[in-house]
């Protein structure tokens, strides 16, 4: 959670494709040990697997004949995936406008945490003021509470008549960045904390304020962190269930595809030829970001796997 | 939906929906993207205030515009609330304090004792066989040909929702009446092996575990990923000196391995423990709580906002977070020390 966005020491970090192993190829796992791996990566592979070829077979197939057995039932068609993104209607899944909300959820539920992290990260690391590091490490502190502590009150203060804003777009967005604030404050923090002094002080001896060390100096060497961190936050939203189905009200105007997917569990738990294509429609953009962007989502994972 | 709706009409209305689903999206992506812009500008506002602030107490101002929009959004929106959540599970829904009565019923009434002995089980079960299964497989590919893709197969549902994983392993355990073909993989196993077909999601207790089994497939490769990094960094010299006194594959594992990387696994333990308390998304998904398979989060999510009952969810927040708490203190404590030795 804390050591791995670390400016002096990022290729100790990247477990996928580390070269050193590469170099030394000294075998030392038995064939007990291949087939165990061979076992454990079947095992790990099937279920996806089994729902991906489901998700293109037609309703009578599907709901009459297992899987494994597609090659003596053959049948492919896309009209799963037509009927979740585009049939419309009360009880239809209507995926294509829940895709959209996801999208618009995630966008700014990732810029706007990401932006005033690093502006606090910023602040606690170099303006020096009194009482800054007690202040931090209070921020610090507010990551061990679950955002299960703050959800009653939190959905209060919107529904109040000033602010009014449960329901919407609005809602969601804000809770995501309070949510992603102690964490990403705090990983930033110590990236930038560590940009060397002499980098810093050598712009503040040219003249510039801290607005100007902020824009040129900070942003630009913190890109590795802020892309981790974004991966990671990205990732979280749009996979999220718990504040979407608090503040996002349901409707077909606002809430994310997870929701929509939960509630299909529950309401048409036994029409897989509906359930198995909406799967695969939310697990796409998550399954894409992981394969093109392994290593910053790796490192990303690794910094943000207690939050929450 | 109408199965006899008539074609022209339902082709009418198809079109109209297309219609309107483009126009809908369009509108919401320019929502968002004019929010986006009015965020920028604001924060572009502070910065240029902050640039043109006066030479006296410029600092003050700065830090001010810096640090003040996160403060007082983590005050308003997390610091108060858990205040207001804690005073709350020491009161009744209409708001009369009413001392630790909320606890007392949810330790008391065996529908919260149900939940309790589930979060239990769940937080020993998880990070045990996530762990143990990962560092398995993290020795069994280490250094072996295609080690990069073998990783990627068990650490992809990392990706994965745990609604998506969910909606995955109830196709695997999906019940059909015996006269029927199995469409569930993991009863058409039974079926193999000449055994009955089984309800697993509906017939309690068992049907934890095999919730459970969903949240340990997605932590395995969180377990593995880390685990690998840290075998890795043992010294091949260890290895090799040991290899060359004749310890065998499984004592220079034991003696060597296990001691180098038993900070990760501690903190792999700790950290699986931590998301595992927190787990909600596949009980609501898989059961909504039903079966007694609720646990906390799941518990505190439909009292406060199904049944009615703030209080009582209120009170479930507070030992969720209670539970939660020696764990993450123990938690950044390993990490630190790790990171003072390296």
């Amino acid at each position: 959670m804390t050591a791995v966005i670390d400016p002096k020491a990022p290729s100790e970090h990247l477990p996928l494709g580390d070269p050193k192993a590469k170099r030394v190829k000294t075998r030392l796992t038995s064939r007990g040990a291949t087939i165990g791996a061979i076992i454990i990566a079947v095992l790990w592979t099937i279920p996806t697997f089994g729902l991906f070829i489901s998700s293109f077979r037609p309703e009578d197939k599907i709901s009459n004949t297992g899987w494994w057995t597609i090659l003596s039932n053959w049948g492919v068609t896309l009209d799963n995936y037509q009927t979740v993104l585009f049939e419309s209607g009360a009880s239809s899944a209507n995926l294509g406008s829940y895709f959209v909300n996801s999208l618009v959820i995630t966008i700014p539920a990732t810029i706007f945490p990401l932006v005033l992290a690093l502006m606090a990260a910023y602040a606690f690391a170099w303006i020096p003021f009194r009482g800054s590091s007690w202040l931090f490490v209070i921020v610090f502190a507010l990551q061990i509470v679950p955002l299960q502590m703050a959800l009653i009150p939190l959905l209060r203060i919107f529904n109040s008549p000033l602010l009014d804003i449960s329901g919407s777009f609005t809602a969601v967005w804000v809770a995501h960045t309070i949510f992603a604030l102690p964490l990403g404050i705090f990983l930033l923090h110590n990236f930038i904390s560590e940009i060397p002094r002499d980098i810093v002080e050598a712009a503040r001896v040219d003249g510039a304020n801290h607005a100007q060390i902020f824009r040129r100096v900070i942003l630009p060497l913190s890109l590795p962190a802020i892309a981790s961190l974004g991966i990671f936050q990205f990732l979280w939203v749009w996979n999220d269930l718990l504040i979407a189905l608090v503040f996002s009200g349901g409707s077909v105007n606002v809430a994310p595809l997870t929701q929509r997917l939960a509630e299909f569990a529950g309401s048409r738990g036994s029409d897989w030829e509906v359930l198995t294509a909406a799967a695969f429609v939310s697990i796409i953009v998550p399954l894409i970001v992981f394969f093109s962007l392994q290593r910053y989502f790796v490192r990303g994972l690794l910094a943000g796997s207690t939050k929450g | 939906m109408a199965p006899t709706i008539l074609l022209g009409q339902a082709g009418d209305s198809q079109i109209l929906a297309a219609d309107n689903f483009w126009t809908e999206s369009a509108s919401k992506f320019g929502s968002a993207f004019i929010a986006i812009l009015v965020f920028l500008a604001v924060i572009g506002l502070l910065i240029f205030f902050a640039d043109k602030a006066p030479k006296r107490g410029r600092d003050v101002v700065q830090l001010l515009l810096f640090v003040g929009p996160a403060l007082l959004l983590l005050s308003v929106g997390l610091v108060w609330p858990a205040i207001q959540t804690t005073i709350q599970s020491f009161q009744s829904d209409d708001g009369a304090f009413v001392g630790v009565d909320n606890f007392v019923t949810i330790f008391q009434e065996p529908a919260g004792q149900i939940v309790l002995r589930n979060t239990l089980v769940w937080t020993i079960l998880v990070p045990l066989l996530s762990t143990s299964i990962g560092l398995a497989y993290a020795v069994f590919i280490d250094k072996s040909r295609g080690e990069k893709l073998l990783k990627s197969l068990v650490f992809m549902p990392m990706a994965i929702s745990f609604v998506g994983a969910s909606i995955i392993w109830g196709f695997v355990y999906e019940y059909r009446a015996e006269a029927f073909p199995q469409i569930g993989f993991l009863n058409q196993i039974l079926l193999w092996l000449g055994l009955q077909p089984q309800q697993f999601i509906a017939s309690a207790p068992a049907n934890t575990i095999f919730l459970i089994i969903v949240m340990v497939w997605i932590q395995t490769g969180f377990a593995m990923v880390i685990l690998s990094a840290a075998i890795k960094s043992v010294p091949t010299e260890l290895i090799e000196a040991s290899a060359l006194d004749g310890a065998s594959a499984f004592q220079r594992f034991r003696n060597i391995t296990i001691p180098w990387i038993r900070g990760s696994l501690v903190v792999v333990v700790t950290t699986i423990t931590i998301a595992t308390l927190k787990v909600f998304d596949i009980v609501r998904t898989m059961t909504g709580g039903q079966f007694n398979t609720s646990v906390v989060a799941n518990e505190m999510y439909s009292r406060a906002f199904r049944l009615g009952q703030p209080a009582i969810g209120a009170a479930l927040a507070v030992v969720l977070f209670v539970l939660v708490l020696p764990i993450v203190i123990y938690n950044v404590r390993v990490l630190r020390k790790q990171k003072e030795i390296r």
